[in-house]
């Protein structure tokens, strides 16, 4: 198979979603953002639902997913981004509204307005990007961080004993009864974000059919923050992430697993 | 239809936001404002107009449902009280950040800290100088009567519309809580989504259609250049509001000597204390700004050629009294008097403490 081959449309396996504009990503060379944007996109754009798509952007690394996604997009304060979709939902019904937060914004600051988000069972989609620590800032502990994971403020480890336990707030949300689905996906391997798309389609799809609120965790890597090479950042995310924050669903059409 | 009825300040500023034809409401109950929430959780107006009304798990969450569903180009507000107000600012720094078309409504209570939930006016310097964080400010409309608190949601969302930004009621525990006659307007009919689309789609978030570029609602420019700009863009607004939307009323002042400056509830007890006044034969007035931004510089620089004194009447340790001060550039005495705590002064003692600071 020649160049001209490998272009043509048909043989065409993974191309960047006509909803990513060109602006150059602003994530290190390796992070998981860029394919979980792309995701996003490529759902939204398959369901033709763009022109009712409404997104929710954090602060944290993914606070300029507005110049990277071609859709119209709201930027939120720290951690607030479920209470800004919430009165989008509301006060637009027939909308998609969807929120990308991280594990610094949702699981920390954004603890209380993602929680009762949920527990009104929000008619919105929440994509969770946890890599267990702060990228924006370089690399602080955040409440998903790993026992025993070194960052900038656990430079020793993180301590159970004086730092608690990394939170587990998509199993924390999966117990609330507004919440319709819950999953834990990844995107560092084809398979994975083959996998990721079907659950962020599922939830978009609950949207449409007004079940309320869809959690959608991605536990992606940093390997700026965790001062590693890609390689070797996907690899410890398979080894030591996974078994913490295992993947799959959690939570389907309201029932628990 | 209008309609003469009896009601609490709070109720009103609620019926008024209904007939009005507000989107939603976004708020948390705190004592003297809960009769806000209340209220519209009683006349149910989603069935009356399709308002949206939500009790938030915060007073953070709350204000911010106010900057997403401003973000959509919809006529949103929230209310509460001083502490919330504090919880409130980071929210309101970034709606003026973002340029977002909303009111907030403070019924003000005595701080700080958890303070008391009596009647005060000592949140005016974090109302008109800034309060939250970053060059921005707000309009800010004080009502005076339960008229006025039912009559400033129609003016505070034209101003919010008019400039793309946040706007501030700043009422207190007194005219939220007291009992007046109110005349309410006729019922307007609320925005059609599409009608919404119309009049902002070309700033919001609505959905990004084929016939334009995508929309994007964002405080934050990384570029200093950029950053500079928009500052620069929101000063210039403020600018156009001194020119153009300041608003202030004057009490007797045609031949007074003495003036009192007084604003929202404190200008009720100051109007009553000119009558005392004149009535022993001093010449008194009253400037009572309504607007304490943009603020009545000009009109208290001219008065200050007329009066001998000026007192500034204050339900606080004196925080107005500084802008007085700015205004008349030391042309005349300026002095404050207020009681604090919740305490309410009365028309005597204000008359005293005129008599007491420029006559005896």
């Amino acid at each position: 198979m020649n160049v001209l081959d490998i272009i043509k449309p048909e043989n065409q396996v993974f191309c960047k979603s006509k909803l990513m504009t060109d602006t150059t990503l602003s994530y290190c060379p390796g992070c998981g953002h860029g394919t979980a944007h792309n995701l996003a996109m490529e759902v939204i754009d398959e369901m033709g639902i763009s022109e009712d798509t409404i997104g929710v952007a954090p602060v944290g690394c993914s606070v300029l997913a507005y110049d990277f996604m071609n859709i119209d997009i709201t930027q939120a304060a720290h951690g607030r981004a479920p209470a800004v979709a919430t009165a989008i939902a509301r006060t637009w019904p027939e909308k998609y509204v969807f929120t990308y937060q991280g594990d610094g914004d949702l699981a920390a600051i954004g603890t209380a307005e993602t929680i009762h988000a949920c527990n009104r069972g929000e008619n919105i989609v929440i994509i969770f990007v946890n890599n267990g620590i702060y990228g924006m800032t370089g690399g602080q502990m955040a409440p998903t961080t790993l026992e025993g994971m070194r960052s900038s403020t656990s430079p020793y480890g993180r301590e159970i004993e004086s730092m608690g336990s990394p939170l587990k707030m998509t199993e924390l949300v999966a117990n609330l009864p507004g919440v319709h689905y819950v999953t834990r996906q990844a995107v560092h391997t084809h398979k994975h974000a083959r996998k990721a798309k079907k659950a962020i389609k599922k939830a978009f799809e609950n949207t449409r059919l007004k079940k309320g609120l869809s959690f959608v965790e991605i536990v992606s890597n940093c390997n700026s923050g965790w001062k590693m090479t890609p390689l070797e950042s996907n690899i410890w995310m398979e080894e030591n992430m996974f078994p913490y924050f295992p993947l799959g669903d959690i939570k389907v059409n309201g029932i628990l697993k | 239809m209008s309609e003469l009825k009896l009601m609490k300040g709070n109720e009103a500023l609620a019926e008024a936001a209904i007939r009005a034809g507000v989107d939603a409401y976004f708020g948390y109950p705190i004592t003297p404002q809960s009769e806000v929430i209340e209220y519209l959780m009683t006349e149910r107006p989603e069935e009356r107009t399709g308002m949206v009304v939500l009790q938030a798990e915060s007073e953070v969450a709350a204000i911010n449902m106010v900057y997403g569903a401003a973000s959509t180009g919809k006529k949103v507000m929230t209310s509460s009280s001083s502490p919330g107000i504090s919880l409130k600012l980071e929210g309101i720094s970034y709606l003026a950040g973002a340029e977002l078309p909303s009111v907030i409504v403070n019924v003000v209570r005595g701080g700080p800290g958890l303070g008391t939930i009596q009647p005060s006016q000592a949140d005016y310097f974090q109302s008109v100088k800034g309060g939250g964080h970053g060059d921005y400010k707000l309009y800010v409309l004080a009502p005076s009567s339960v008229q006025e608190m039912a009559d400033f949601v129609e003016d505070a969302f034209d101003i919010a519309f008019k400039y793309r930004a946040p706007v501030l009621i700043l009422s207190d525990g007194l005219i939220g809580q007291m009992m007046e006659k109110v005349n309410l307007k006729e019922q307007q009919v609320r925005l059609t989504d599409e009608e919404v689309i119309k009049l902002n789609g070309d700033w919001a978030t609505t959905g990004k259609t084929k016939n334009r570029e995508r929309n994007i609602i964002t405080s934050l420019d990384l570029q200093s250049e950029k950053m500079e700009a928009r500052v620069r863009r929101l000063m210039k607004k403020y600018e156009q509001m001194e020119q153009e939307d300041m608003r202030y009323e004057e009490f007797q002042t045609e031949d007074a000597e003495y003036l009192f400056v007084a604003y929202g509830s404190s200008a009720r007890i100051a109007q009553k204390a000119v009558q005392l006044a004149r009535a022993k034969g001093i010449k008194a007035g009253l400037l009572r700004p309504i607007t304490l931004f943009p603020y009545p510089k000009k009109v208290l620089f001219d008065l200050a050629d007329q009066v001998k004194g000026i007192l500034s009447v204050e339900l606080n340790a004196g925080q107005m009294v500084e802008d007085v001060r700015l205004s008349v550039e030391h042309k005349v005495p300026v002095e404050h008097f207020g009681r604090t705590g919740g305490i309410i002064h009365t028309p005597e003692e204000v008359l005293e403490a005129l008599e007491q600071k420029f006559i005896k």
